[in-house]
């Protein structure tokens, strides 16, 4: 690792990329992400690199279609209603298999709703945006420094799977300045996909041409692919679910299920439940799709209660009782419009949930 | 000795398409495949096939493919040329891909003078959806969106696409041309030529406009088609160069 800088996380974001081998990057300005795009504007021809800012969300998704199409390794940020835009064109992407990686700093929904930080578009995220059965692996940072490190990640994972990854973090992740480490290379990663001469459209120069096409007009064709895709899922669900456990040793009266920053104020809430004498523990996911639902199924045979906690009106705790699978109460702590709750509130609130299961 | 005078372009496969008789997408396809081939751009050529009747003619070329989303081909055309500045890049679009749900991603491709090259074919309907109305669709003209023909007062005039860009700023070469007879073919040639060669030269954005029938959807036959084309649309779409780089420089 480089020596420790102070970044805002917007910024550190988009250096990242860089880091990553990243030399494509498209987006569009929107609240609470601009200053990725900003940030990327200067430093993309300092690396001879492309930077454009498209006319829409809807146009930067196929941008990210034609690059990642022709192999490159490409990236863009965009916030919440941003992303609903580029949902049609995440589906395409999904659907070619292009290694393609994005960010969704969210912010408070639904509709243009406001500019500060929130996890609702969680089902967006991870049940699928655009229409069809598909998946991008999907992580979400609690730090500034978990971010650089997971778009890191990202680029690896988008390469090994051929499959699109969205990092989504909140306004509050992307705003804030924290001291990052951020990653050296021996050998600085290509800017190029790794294999990507056998699929990718370069011009057919010496081999058989390539084609990037999402048509299957012939239903068992149709199903061939729709098959495939759920084989790579499988694969993805076996190799990538990742997690951070808290204080989850012996029997607990109540587990929290939390990730982002809503995490990171449950983790001070956990030292005040704790002084009172709640036995709690944490499971934070840091891959939402695919999801640790085996894990939290396990945990919940030693608590009481399991309370997913988040900046929503209630959408991973549909994912916590599908993992529980009614063995254990499951309880929702949340905030909406933006608000993110102090660390007592979301005591008081678990202390609530605890009395009335 | 035997000399070939006439052979299929390496840029086209054998498949045969699939077309309905009297249209002229095969026509467009073939000048597109003779340009790539004469200037020498087969193992350059990336292209992009829109939503429609021409979305599977990927089957019909022997090039780099990718397949768009309605409209979304200049963007995609984008992400491909500016990272990959070496490639030649088109896009293959029809009225309703290009005119309708594709207008924004078309306009700022152009006005950002991206180095790719639009071949638009404008047959005044929605083919592959089977005859619905276009924003290019004559007025008075009988489609299964307007059964009693289009009506201006309510649905606005056909959509002058060539004459619209030509209005931009930023240098290009816009034209339109006709394929329904050999005379009008030697003509579109030369200006598709014209709109790659800008693009290999690294000066500006193209597209061509060709004008084209849809027998089927028009409910006509091919010869009644061709005459429709020549007594409607002619007159409305002009054919002529817009717009070239060159006044600009």
């Amino acid at each position: 690792m480089g020596k420790k800088v102070l970044m805002k996380g917007n910024e550190a974001i988009g250096e990242a990329a860089i880091l990553a081998g990243c030399r494509a990057y498209f987006c569009y300005p929107i609240t609470p992400q601009t200053e990725v795009a900003e940030y990327l504007a200067r430093r993309m021809p300092e690396v001879g690199g492309t930077f454009l800012q498209g006319e829409s969300e809807v146009a930067v998704s196929y941008m990210l279609f034609g690059a990642g199409g022709a192999g490159v390794k490409v990236f863009t940020s965009s916030s919440s209603p941003g992303i609903s835009l580029m949902a049609e064109g995440m589906s395409y992407i999904a659907t070619a298999e292009l290694p393609i990686v994005l960010i969704n700093v969210m912010r408070n929904g639904p509709g243009l709703g406001g500019i500060l930080p929130a996890q609702a578009d969680y089902f967006q995220a991870t049940k699928g945006a655009g229409h069809g059965d598909y998946h991008f692996i999907v992580l979400a940072p609690s730090s500034v420094q978990e971010a650089v490190d997971l778009i890191v990640k990202s680029f690896d994972m988008a390469e090994k799977y051929s499959n699109p990854v969205m990092l989504v973090a909140d306004g509050m992740i992307g705003q804030m300045m924290e001291p990052v480490e951020l990653p050296t290379f021996d050998e600085p990663p290509s800017p190029y996909v790794k294999g990507h001469e056998k699929w990718a459209t370069t011009g057919a120069k010496g081999r058989e041409r390539n084609l990037v096409k999402t048509l299957f007009l012939n239903p068992h064709e149709g199903q061939d692919h729709n098959v495939k895709l759920q084989t790579k899922y499988k694969e993805i669900e076996a190799n990538e679910i990742a997690f951070e456990e808290i204080d989850t040793d012996g029997d607990l009266d109540v587990l929290l299920v939390s990730f982002g920053t809503m995490a990171r104020v449950c983790k001070t809430a956990m030292e005040s439940l704790k002084a009172e004498g709640v036995k709690v523990g944490m499971l934070r996911p840091i891959s939402l799709w695919p999801s640790p639902l085996q894990r939290i199924r396990d945990l919940a045979d030693k608590t009481k209660l399991v309370v997913s906690v988040e900046l929503s009106m209630g959408q991973m705790v549909e994912d916590v009782e599908r993992a529980v699978q009614g063995k254990t109460p499951v309880g929702f702590f949340g905030r909406a419009g933006g608000i993110v709750p102090t660390p007592d509130e979301v005591k008081d609130g678990i202390l609530n949930l605890m009395k009335e299961s | 000795m035997a000399t070939t005078v006439f052979k299929r372009p390496e840029s086209m496969s054998t498949n045969i398409t699939h077309y309905c008789p009297g249209c002229t997408h095969g026509i467009v396809h073939r000048l597109v495949g003779e340009v790539l081939d004469e200037l020498g751009l087969r193992e350059r050529a990336i292209g992009i096939a829109p939503v429609g009747c021409s979305v599977l003619c990927y089957n019909y070329f022997n090039i780099d493919f990718q397949e768009s989303a309605h409209g979304r081909a200049p963007a995609m055309a984008t992400g491909i040329k500016r990272t990959r500045p070496d490639t030649i890049v088109f896009t293959y679009q029809g009225d309703g891909d290009l005119a309708s749900i594709g207008t924004n991603e078309l306009i700022h491709a152009a006005n950002r003078g991206e180095r790719i090259t639009t071949v638009f074919v404008n047959n005044a309907i929605y083919g592959m959806t089977g005859g619905q109305m276009a924003p290019t669709t004559m007025p008075g003209q009988v489609t299964t969106t307007c059964p009693m023909g289009r009506d201006v007062q309510t649905m606005g005039h056909p959509l002058r696409v060539s004459e619209m860009l030509a209005t931009l700023k930023t240098p290009s070469y816009i034209a339109r041309v006709a394929v329904h007879k050999p005379s009008y073919v030697i003509e579109a040639k030369r200006a598709l030529k014209k709109a790659f060669q800008y693009q290999v030269e690294g000066r500006c954005y193209s597209l061509v406009e060709f004008l084209s029938t849809c027998p089927t959807n028009w409910a006509m036959t091919p010869s009644q088609s061709t005459k429709w084309l020549e007594d409607t649309m002619l007159p409305y779409y002009p054919l002529g160069e817009f717009k070239t780089p060159d006044e600009e420089e």
